[in-house]
């Protein structure tokens, strides 16, 4: 398995982490390396074995629809880089 | 070439809000407008090791709905992980559905606007439940320019609803929505309150042109903003003016260009282009660790199929049927909504004719309804006894415009009865004998009337009419006319 420095590049960007080119470099090569030992997994005969899509055998794990007590506004902001007392404040977002 | 040998494609992808009391995976409230960031959790607000618990009754009112749109509802679905980034989603992925929805295909059909006799059939490719975002609010004035983050909406249930590109023209997608929300409303499972947004609505637009060469398809365009079935309409309308003459200048093919976003501009009424989202449509969708899959068995399936209730389109036909009104009749009191047609089926269980009460109640009662700004569930005027009145009009018992005043009077005193109302405006059976006289007195008043009436000019009757019933209201106009005909014929 093989992977180009702009494959790396692009999952960064969508992670939003940020690399110098050495990095790119070496994540490559650690990155196809990775994928290669999951790759082994398509040895394995799945003819017939229905999708898993959760390992748990359990199912509908559900709650009623009854109202719970959340935060104070005061604790769910405490811990925001920048609050005006009301909301979260980030940079502009804009349209 | 002109602008007929195009031809308007459109989908719809409908974002409803469903009217649950918590959010779809912790116990916050939904309630609209209550003070910023007061109606959230560490679940909602994403905070590390928080976990999701999936709403029982987000399930229940997702099936109901899928039900009465036809779709097939698998037995299992389960949940994925649509990730980005954006300030109003705070663990930086959208808890949603990808391939295994909880609504699978199903249909709509509603009234062709083009004929209201007919029906158009929409396929539905699925719907799924997803939570909603928070809301981010720019404020121009603070000098920072900072952007202002509420969460209470985050984690809120939606129901995404896709269509396939069946629609072909602004006025059958409006006609599609409208009764998308006459639907929901019936089946109670949203308020479908545009202006607080739990009834949202993106098209995806583009035309099927025909040339020499064959058929031509031009990119498909995504419109956003669109804040009221009216804008819906006109946005569709402007694109299709917009990407013909496109088409025209620059020949750009479906494929040949990436997919655009546009955002509606309701005061300039035109679309324009949105800043593309970096990598948007790479969301590397995964399986929710953190949630495991729904199995939805047949008990809970016949459960939600017994809380369907007729759909606007069986009603329609059936008071067409069943009581003989017509499509336009139907169409006018279903679309009021499923209490209203309750009350016109019990005023006619009280003796009045479907026909009458059909015309009382688009008149006289959505009128009233209308300026008092009231629900048929306030109306102070109960369907029996609104039935007993019509009846009586019916039965020729009480003259039409004299019903019209006992209907006033009941809007002023509710616990009123039919016979407290009559007293009370001196309404009182006239018979024969008095009518008789009076009519009598009035030709010997008017010999100029009765003259013109000997030579067959009938005009002068209706100033009769008029006269006798400013002396006595109770009078009936048709008898005041034969009697008065009659008498005249005696006279010879």
């Amino acid at each position: 398995m093989q992977l180009t420095i702009e494959q790396v590049r692009k999952v960064a960007q969508l992670a939003r982490l940020e690399f110098t080119e050495e990095q790119l470099e070496s994540f490559s090569a650690q990155l196809a390396s990775i994928i290669s030992f999951v790759e082994q997994l398509k040895d394995v005969d799945t003819e017939g074995v229905e999708v898993l899509s959760h390992p748990h055998a359990l199912q509908d794990a559900l709650r009623e629809d009854e109202v719970q007590e959340g935060l104070s506004r005061q604790a769910a902001l405490a811990n925001a880089p920048a609050h005006d007392g009301e909301c979260f404040l980030v940079p502009p977002v804009l349209g | 070439m002109t602008l007929d040998a195009c031809q308007l494609v459109v989908g719809l992808e409908v974002h409803v809000q469903l009217r649950t009391q918590t959010k779809l995976f912790c116990g916050c409230p939904t309630i609209f407008g209550a003070p910023a960031n007061t109606q959230v959790c560490p679940v909602c607000l994403g905070l590390p090791g928080a976990l999701p618990v999936l709403n029982r009754r987000a399930v229940e009112l997702a099936v109901q709905t899928g039900l009465a749109l036809n779709c097939a509802i698998p037995a299992r679905t389960k949940w994925d992980r649509k990730n980005y980034f954006y300030p109003d989603l705070p663990k930086g992925y959208q808890i949603s559905q990808f391939d295994l929805p909880i609504c699978g295909p199903g249909w709509l059909e509603f009234p062709d606007p083009d004929a209201p006799e007919h029906t158009l059939r929409v396929r539905l490719v699925r719907a799924h439940l997803e939570e909603d975002a928070g809301k981010s609010m720019h404020d121009e004035k603070s000098g920072r320019g900072d952007s202002r983050i509420d969460l209470n909406r985050a984690g809120t249930p939606l129901l995404e609803i896709v269509t396939e590109p069946d629609l072909r023209s602004p006025q059958a997608a409006k006609a599609f929505l409208t009764e998308l929300r006459l639907l929901l409303t019936y089946l109670d499972v949203s308020d479908c309150n545009m202006q607080e947004g739990s009834l949202r609505v993106d098209a995806n637009v583009n035309l099927h042109i025909d040339t020499p060469s064959g058929k031509v398809a031009t990119p498909i365009v995504e419109v956003k903003n669109l804040n009221s079935f009216r804008a819906v309409e006109r946005a569709l309308a402007y694109e299709q003016q917009r990407q013909w003459q496109q088409w025209q200048r620059d020949g750009k093919q479906l494929g040949e260009v990436p997919k655009q976003t546009r955002g509606w501009d309701e005061n300039q009424a035109v679309t324009v282009p949105q800043r593309e989202k970096e990598e948007s449509s790479d969301y590397r969708y995964f399986p929710d660790p953190d949630l495991v899959p729904i199995a939805i068995d047949a008990e809970l399936i016949e459960r939600c199929r017994a809380c369907l209730g007729e759909r606007p389109l069986e009603l329609r036909l059936r008071l067409q049927q069943e009581y003989g009104l017509t499509a336009y009749d139907a169409d006018v009191i279903v679309a009021q909504g499923r209490a209203l047609v309750e009350y016109f089926e019990m005023v006619v269980a009280k003796g009045a004719s479907a026909k009458r009460a059909s015309s009382w109640l688009q008149q006289d009662v959505l009128r009233t309804l209308n300026e008092q700004n009231l629900t048929i569930e306030q109306f102070p005027i109960d369907a029996d006894k609104l039935g007993e009145l019509i009846a009586a009009v019916e039965k020729g018992e009480l003259e039409n415009s004299r019903a019209r005043d006992v209907f006033q009077y009941y809007l002023g005193h509710p616990q009123a009865g039919l016979e407290q109302a009559r007293a009370a405006l001196g309404i009182v059976q006239v018979d024969d004998r008095e009518l008789t006289e009076l009519c009598q007195k009035l030709l010997d008043e008017h010999p100029q009337i009765v003259a013109q009436a000997k030579a067959g000019d009938l005009k002068g009757l209706g100033a009769l009419i008029g006269a006798a019933k400013r002396r006595n209201p109770n009078v009936d106009p048709r008898k005041v006319r034969s009697i008065c005909q009659h008498l005249i014929e005696q006279q010879g």
